[in-house]
């Protein structure tokens, strides 16, 4: 489903802030894979999103999404593979804009955008319905603008929006992390109950280890631009915090990590 | 005596209001559509007016000569759009740029630095020529014009297109993980601001009957002002956006700017001051909030 190879990243080359965020990493995942990826600050998680994403290219190696080879497609050309949901609440939708707006442009996802209603009125009802399977009252507020909804409804409308069209790998960029404890797990649970239900392929990068042990079948550590440790299946399900500590604790610089 | 020289302003300001209403039209899209600071306006504005004015002395049918003035207008701002996305030049320079490019290119159109179209027959010819007092066929002409444009700026605005220019401005780095080219979006929506802004310029040189190079200077400042009152007249500020209030602000702004004007004119302004003043209104009007809530005056570049 997804395959990279030998990714390669060097930021600021040249300068005396050189930074090698991305060594060589080399990673498959299959489909309908729930991967989490943990590391401390610096490991180069984001980056691995962003080079998977199209924010910018490698420096060296290849990445595939479905076979496809896509290492140097630009951003908005890759809209059709993937959905992205990013840490800070703001930036998956356009605050001025309503929630059927917003909905309506993530239903578009990667494909060509004519003169057509931009809502089409008979999508709107199932935009109703799918709100209601948030049970956040945002099913009766349609034509308000975003601006009005809170943190929480905000980061679970852009999980909507990301799902909406169905892409083949979901990227979420720690997106609870910005939440208050009680919203970061309804958005948490939500987050399970969609990508159960529709077989996505996820990746999710995550702070939180008992987050990253929890959910998903594979877990991935990344340090320095380099894997460090990946567990799958029954190994990953049979993982504890006080265990991923002990063997890596040194790497793990991050308290908040560890809680 | 006095109030019946403010009702005498009324005629004149309203024609030339929605004549330029169109110029502040063309402002929503660049700086609160698409939240990009245009100054293209100087330089479009007397295109549109060189090309029309040119065009008319060589005998070109006046209805072609502004539909070819209105596809130089889509030009300029498709040019200022490229200067900022594929060359990565500043925004606000991109713009200064093809204002300064313009003022040559206009020059170069009109052969001179004007052109009178006092005895040649313009697209409102027609309208002047009817047997009723010159303002009523006038007025109406440009209330449908303008209107007519922000009617099709709404619906352009909803359409899937429209949104995705709108998210543009709004969330650029959310609606290109969509799929949208956001770079294309800039230049389309700066290409039909200036489009806009050239339309208003060939209109008011078929009105006013002449070209003059000089005719678009401080035209970014006075679009400005026109959305300023206009927005605080129909209650943008006050929370509620929404594209409709924005276009209606940006006519009432402009009708509501040139009768300030008028006013300002007929209490012993100077003409020669007139730039001035329009100047100090807008710093007024984005400074006093600022010096208020001590929040930065800022232009409310944003999308909607």
């Amino acid at each position: 489903m997804v395959r990279l190879e030998g990714l390669r990243k060097v930021f600021k080359r040249g300068t005396i802030d050189e930074k090698m965020a991305m060594d060589g990493l080399s990673l498959h995942i299959h489909a309908g894979d729930f991967v989490t990826v943990i590391g401390s600050n610096g490991a180069g998680k984001t980056t691995m999103l962003n080079l998977i994403s199209g924010t910018y290219a490698p420096d060296e190696g290849e990445v595939f999404i479905d076979g496809d080879k896509v290492t140097h497609l630009q951003e908005h050309r890759r809209a059709i593979y993937l959905g992205r949901i990013f840490q800070d609440p703001l930036m998956g939708t356009a605050s001025a804009m309503t929630i059927e707006e917003n909905l309506a442009m993530a239903d578009l996802r990667g494909r060509r955008r004519g003169l057509g209603w931009g809502v089409n009125k008979a999508r709107r009802n199932h935009y109703r319905d799918i709100l209601k399977m948030l049970d956040l009252g945002l099913e009766d507020r349609l034509k308000d603008s975003v601006s009005l909804l809170s943190g929480g409804q905000r980061q679970s409308l852009t999980l909507l929006m990301a799902t909406l069209s169905m892409p083949k790998l979901l990227l979420l960029d720690e997106h609870t992390a910005a939440l208050d404890p009680k919203t970061a797990d309804l958005v948490m649970q939500l987050t399970e109950k969609i990508v159960a239900e529709n077989k996505l392929t996820t990746i999710m990068v995550t702070h939180n280890m008992n987050q990253a042990i929890k959910y998903g079948n594979v877990m991935i550590m990344l340090h320095e631009g380099k894997l460090k440790f990946d567990a799958q299946g029954d190994a990953k399900q049979a993982l504890t915090v006080e265990e991923v500590v002990k063997r890596f604790g040194a790497d793990l610089k991050d308290e908040a990590l560890l809680c | 005596m006095l109030w019946s020289g403010f009702l005498r302003t009324i005629p004149v300001s309203l024609e030339q209001g929605l004549a330029y209403a169109l110029v502040a039209l063309g402002i929503v899209i660049t700086f609160r559509v698409l939240a990009f600071p245009d100054l293209t306006v100087d330089g479009s504005f007397p295109l549109g007016a060189a090309v029309t004015a040119r065009l008319m002395t060589l005998n070109v049918d006046p209805l072609l000569s502004i539909i070819v003035a209105i596809i130089a207008g889509f030009l300029a701002g498709c040019c200022t759009g490229f200067l900022n996305t594929r060359l990565k030049i500043n925004s606000l320079l991109s713009g200064i740029l093809m204002m300064t490019i313009l003022y040559s290119v206009n020059l170069r159109i009109m052969g001179r630095s004007n052109i009178q179209l006092l005895t040649v027959n313009t697209f409102l010819t027609p309208l002047e020529n009817l047997d009723v007092n010159r303002f009523i066929p006038m007025i109406s002409f440009f209330l449908v014009v303008s209107f007519g444009f922000k009617f099709l700026t709404d619906l352009f605005l909803h359409t899937q297109k429209g949104l995705a220019m709108r998210a543009t401005g709004d969330n650029e780095q959310m609606i290109r993980t969509l799929g949208v080219n956001t770079d294309n979006m800039t230049i389309l929506g700066l290409g039909i601001s200036n489009a806009f802004v050239a339309l208003s310029g060939a209109l008011v040189a078929q009105d006013q009957g002449f070209a003059d190079v000089g005719m678009g200077i401080g035209m970014i400042v006075i679009g400005l002002a026109s959305i300023i009152i206009g927005e605080s007249l129909v209650g943008v500020r006050s929370g509620k956006k929404g594209v409709m209030r924005l276009t209606i602000a940006a006519i009432v702004g402009s009708v509501a700017y040139k009768f300030i004007i008028a006013v300002g004119l007929r209490m012993g302004l100077a003409p020669t001051d007139l730039k001035m003043a329009t100047g100090v209104m807008v710093i007024l009007a984005l400074g006093i909030p600022a010096l208020k809530s001590e929040k930065e005056g800022k232009l409310h570049l944003r999308g909607v």
